[in-house]
């Protein structure tokens, strides 16, 4: 063999080497969730019913349900959404196609990264101290839906850049050159282009909302709660916070209860997420 | 007697600078309205900068100072209470790489009518169609007027452009190597085309291409490291440069 055939073949090696790395990794990740899912759907399978998800918790497991924490749930994070989308994306759009890019908007993306990345815990915390002490708003499902809203707002903002950031120059340059304003480009050009993308990230962010637990802990959502938000002022519960009562409970029943809900949950998940899919690929089209 | 005509474009003492950057050195250059004037010069020599002072384009770039006028039939378009949308709509621009919207062919032309606030179908309809022709494009596209400009070629998306360009009827366009991305055949179709729209409009091209500039344009001037080397008839440049360093860029000896 001369040093050619020797190269080649190392080359070959490596390149087969990493490929069967990539492999495992991916079917480790892959097994790992699949046992996850068969687990939880053993033990909670045979609980689900229209009875379990229209009902409210209770002390019997056998009639318990998560009618409560279904629809603390879907309204705390339908207005978290509401609140920090609009914001999000005004942010984005201002950092992006307004604000110059100098030290002081180098600082604020940095900070915008970090806040992405600073534990819910903390905004939990954050949310008490503000919105519940502060702005009197009590354990409300308002107060839930401004602490979940500022914990997704970073998520958001860097989505909604990214997709901005995207956009081609030379459809700027095209829409200024005939007379556009600054306002007119993003609303004709930049942000149509871009929805699919920005789309996407907001739906990602609301996953992330629907399975936080931690910040509305701490700002003392109820965990036993037998009655359907009347107002943004109500006092509320949500999925994972019943799951989580339910697992710490010592009775086996309790826990094929959590179970079915984790089941509800992931469902929940899945269906926006393959929401965020269908509608990328229509928009991008 | 002679009545001296107002030029349609002029900068006196201009310098530009991107940052610590001196881009544009001291530049004044007059250009009479309906010529055709072709901006030569290596690769960042400034020409590009210099034709997007008209327009304002380099505004978008943060770190940019101007000094000096740039005067649009007589009226400083930075100084004085011209809008910056005004004068774009005046001075119309086509880019290097066609840049069309991913709308449909009618909306793309259409654009600049709306975003200045006309809204009569009609008038929009009968405007889309003559800059279609002007842009002689009409003939390949007229049938197909609601489909994506994104399906035209290359060459087709940059008459687009062009067309787009002359719906909001400017007085002059700005051309910013309008060829270059194209193959042979489109480019040939976009000169003959200058040759036509130079008639009605002032426009000013970059070029790095010596034949183009020689065939379209009326007057050129030489760029070279953010100068103004020399500005005369293109006759004059091509043939019988007063410049050595002219002489050596136009002839391939640098550049």
């Amino acid at each position: 063999m001369n040093s050619f055939e020797i190269h080649a073949l190392k080359q070959r090696t490596k390149n087969i080497t990493f490929q069967v790395a990539a492999i495992i990794g991916l079917l480790f990740a892959v097994i790992v969730l699949l046992l996850l899912l068969i687990n939880v759907f053993e033990d909670g399978w045979q609980r689900l019913s229209l009875q379990f998800i229209s009902s409210y918790p209770s002390r019997k497991p056998e009639v318990a349900g998560i009618i409560a924490g279904l629809a603390g749930s879907f309204f705390m994070v339908s207005l978290a959404a509401l609140l920090s989308v609009p914001v999000g994306i005004g942010a984005a759009i201002y950092l992006e196609e307004y604000g110059k890019k100098n030290r002081l908007g180098k600082f604020i993306e940095i900070n915008i990264a970090n806040l992405a990345g600073v534990p819910s815990i903390v905004y939990g915390l954050l949310g008490l101290g503000l919105f519940v002490r502060w702005f009197n708003l009590d354990r409300s499902i308002l107060a839930g839906s401004l602490t979940m809203s500022l914990l997704i707002m970073p998520v958001i903002i860097i989505a909604t850049r990214e997709a901005i950031k995207a956009v081609p120059q030379g459809i700027r340059e095209a829409s200024y050159a005939v007379g556009a304003t600054k306002w007119q480009t993003i609303w004709h050009h930049l942000l149509p282009i871009s929805f699919p993308t920005i789309l996407t990230g907001i739906i990602l962010a609301i996953s992330r909302a629907i399975g936080e637990t931690a910040p509305l802990i701490t700002i003392g959502a109820l965990t036993y709660v037998t009655f359907l938000p009347k107002s943004i002022h109500s006092e509320f519960t949500i999925l994972p916070i019943q799951i989580f009562n339910w697992v710490s409970r010592p009775q086996q029943a309790f826990h094929e209860n959590a179970a079915a809900a984790i089941i509800v949950l992931i469902a929940f998940t899945l269906m926006l997420n393959s929401i965020a899919i269908i509608l990328r690929n229509k928009f991008s089209k | 007697m002679t009545i001296r005509q107002m030029p349609a474009l002029e900068t006196r003492n201009l310098n530009l600078h991107y940052g610590t950057n001196h881009a544009l050195k001291n530049i004044s250059l007059c250009i009479s309205e309906n010529f055709v004037v072709a901006l030569i010069g290596p690769s960042g020599c400034g020409k590009s900068t210099y034709l997007r002072l008209f327009n304002r384009m380099n505004d978008m770039i943060d770190g940019v100072r101007i000094d000096g006028d740039v005067l649009f039939n007589g009226k400083d378009i930075y100084k004085s209470n011209l809008r910056v949308e005004h004068v774009r709509k005046k001075i119309g621009m086509v880019f290097q790489k066609p840049n069309p919207f991913p709308k449909t062919i009618f909306e793309n032309v259409a654009y600049g009518l709306k975003v200045n606030g006309i809204s009569n179908k009609k008038f929009i309809e009968e405007t889309v169609e003559k800059s279609l022709k002007q842009a002689a494009l009409w003939e390949e596209v007229k049938d197909n007027l609601k489909k994506s400009a994104l399906a035209l070629s290359g060459g087709q998306q940059q008459r687009l452009c062009i067309a787009r360009a002359l719906a909001v009827e400017p007085s002059v366009l700005l051309m910013d190597e309008p060829a270059s991305a194209l193959d042979p055949l489109s480019s040939a179709k976009i000169e003959e085309l200058i040759y036509e729209l130079k008639k009605k409009y002032t426009i000013l091209i970059v070029t790095h291409n010596m034949q183009q500039a020689a065939r379209v344009s009326d007057k050129t001037a030489f760029f070279y490291l953010g100068q103004l080397i020399e500005y005369n008839d293109t006759k004059q440049i091509f043939i019988n440069p007063k410049e050595e360093r002219t002489q050596n860029y136009i002839t391939g000896r640098f550049g």
